[in-house]
């Protein structure tokens, strides 16, 4: 007598779980696609590419995304020469490059990098001149930038940081770094050097910022993730995901996905800024 | 039947493990190859200065690191070896020596950037503040988180070797009336020679390789340390700091080269042991003979 009712119910059940999926994930877009996607170039954009790929293989088993480094030259090179279908860069795209293969650009986060010093440190200003003398070794006294009488310990990052890219083009004008500074190899080595030593002067990424360091203001621009969305903080560099012509459909639902909620979620997570659509 | 399968199975994977040993070595000549090609880029690699961006890859730094480091750890860990085999080999109490040995086969068992960790926290905020000279990432501290982690490495390949040698003289030492002290230092330590050679290569073998304690305390800057408080970069380190680095560029041929060159490091030292090993074996059957 009430079977009737009993499955209606379930089927409904059913049906209302899958609809409730459907509008809840943003990985639905890949419901249906099947294929490969190579990634390569920049490497500032490899944790983002990662976990990006880590969620869409799980969701859809036939799409497989391989992500690689090699620098933004090695990704302009090798998604001009369709060796892989996006090829990352962590700066914008000459027009030669953009002429010779026909590259599409899309930048979807903004990488800014903040000088740091500890929070008992007395300075919290300093001119881009100022920073460039003390990574070169020529102040390497706190009280002739205004702080206390106390050797400076310079923190550096290695060679092949992104962040150290910036931090070197952007602020220091590539200028010449003294070859004594201490290095570190990650964003968190750096917190805590710089949150240990209140003589130490880094740099990061401003998604790393937090209570235990002391962002700097450089030359009155204040570093925090809105001034660096909206331009007013100069120490910064969009990362691109570039593809070689108009992306396929495949390719196109990595991009939106990156760009889309869950894609910002991770950009945060990697310690960049989102630039959502 | 079942003999011979089990020698062949044994034979291919003593054959397996040699090949990759040999692959290895062919893989970081060829990669390093285009290097010893050509006679500028070779002096560049084995020069005294790293600055990649002003194409400048020399190595040499790394090295003068790699060993200055290695070789003050093992001076700091091969007394404490020596010390604690010597102590828990019939002169301490039988209780104390359980302890102290449990101790040490521990202390193996803890990972290497436990040890990193702990003195980034504790040793290096200790030596930037009392010594007031640079940031406390530096030679001396590296050296002593390095001793700390190889002492086990030599006093288990010591003890080993002692306890062998304690059945072959204990009872002539015994019947001549030494007391233990007298035991171990007139007779067992002189005839360990083999195995304090041995213990002491293997830890600085070990020094030598390890990267995150290097990586992790020494300030990793490029430079020719003058002092025990400036910081160093170790061949180890430098490979993987640079290892991320654009792969069409000649920074990362330098690896290769460093790598070379430990492994050339290694190689030698295994050579300088199974030497050993041969000549002071050879010695011991002829002394066996006569007994």
């Amino acid at each position: 007598m009430y079977r009737v009712p009993m499955v209606a119910s379930i089927m409904f059940m059913c049906a209302f779980l899958i609809v409730g999926n459907a509008q809840g994930s943003e990985l639905d877009r890949f419901i249906g696609l099947k294929g490969t996607i190579d990634i390569a170039g920049g490497t500032a954009h490899i944790p983002v590419m990662n976990d990006a790929a880590k969620n869409i293989m799980k969701f859809n088993p036939d799409i497989r995304i391989t992500v690689a480094g090699g620098g933004s030259g090695v990704g302009v090179q090798k998604v001009g020469e369709g060796l892989v279908n996006i090829g990352n860069t962590g700066r914008a795209l000459s027009d030669a490059e953009k002429n010779k293969y026909g590259l599409v650009s899309f930048p979807f986060a903004v990488d800014g990098v903040a000088v740091a010093v500890n929070p008992k440190n007395s300075v919290s200003e300093l001119s881009s001149q100022q920073i460039k003398k003390i990574f070169s070794g020529e102040i390497v006294n706190w009280k002739d930038v205004g702080g206390a009488d106390a050797a400076i310990h310079a923190f550096g990052r290695d060679e092949a940081s992104g962040t150290r890219e910036v931090f070197w083009e952007k602020l220091l004008g590539k200028g010449d770094v003294a070859q004594s500074i201490n290095i570190v190899s990650s964003n968190g080595s750096m917190k805590v050097a710089i949150a240990q030593d209140s003589q130490a002067i880094g740099y990061l990424g401003i998604g790393h910022i937090s209570d235990n360091i002391k962002a700097v203001v450089v030359d009155n621009m204040v570093p925090t993730q809105e001034n660096a969305k909206s331009g007013d903080y100069k120490v910064v560099r969009n990362l691109y995901m570039n593809t070689r012509g108009q992306p396929s459909a495949l390719e196109q639902a990595f991009i939106d996905y990156i760009l889309g909620p869950d894609g910002a979620e991770i950009i945060e997570k990697s310690g960049y800024i989102p630039l959502s659509r | 039947m079942i003999e011979k399968w089990i020698e062949r199975a044994l034979f291919s994977s003593a054959l397996l493990c040699s090949l990759c040993v040999t692959a290895v070595f062919g893989f970081l000549l060829y990669f390093s190859w285009p290097l010893f090609l050509d006679a500028r880029g070779l002096a560049n690699v084995f020069s005294w200065v790293w600055k990649p961006f002003a194409g400048q890859f020399g190595i040499l730094p790394m090295m003068a690191g790699t060993f200055s480091l290695a070789l003050l750890a093992l001076g700091i860990a091969y007394p404490l070896a020596i010390g604690i085999a010597s102590f828990t080999h019939g002169l301490a109490p039988a209780r104390i020596t359980k302890t102290v040995l449990g101790l040490v086969y521990f202390m193996t068992s803890i990972p290497t950037v436990i040890y990193g960790f702990v003195s980034v926290f504790i040793l290096v905020p200790l030596f930037r503040d009392y010594f007031d000279r640079g940031t406390g990432f530096c030679l001396m501290v590296s050296a002593i988180t390095l001793a700390i982690l190889i002492v086990p490495t030599i006093m288990i390949a010591l003890k080993t070797e002692m306890n062998q040698r304690s059945e072959e003289v204990c009872m002539g030492a015994r019947s001549l009336g030494l007391t233990p002290a007298q035991e171990l230092l007139w007779v067992l330590l002189p005839c360990s020679g083999r195995g304090l050679v041995i213990a002491a290569i293997l830890g600085f073998g070990r020094a030598v390789g390890d990267t995150l304690v290097a990586l992790m305390v020494a300030g990793n800057a490029p430079v020719i340390p003058h002092s025990l408080l400036d910081p160093i970069r170790t061949l180890t380190s430098h490979i993987a700091l640079v290892v991320a680095t654009d792969s069409q560029d000649q920074a990362y041929y330098s690896i290769f080269a460093a790598g070379l060159m430990l492994f050339l490091i290694m190689a030698g030292l295994t050579m300088v042991i199974r030497n050993l090993g041969n000549r002071f074996g050879q010695g011991k059957k002829r002394h066996d003979i006569p007994s």
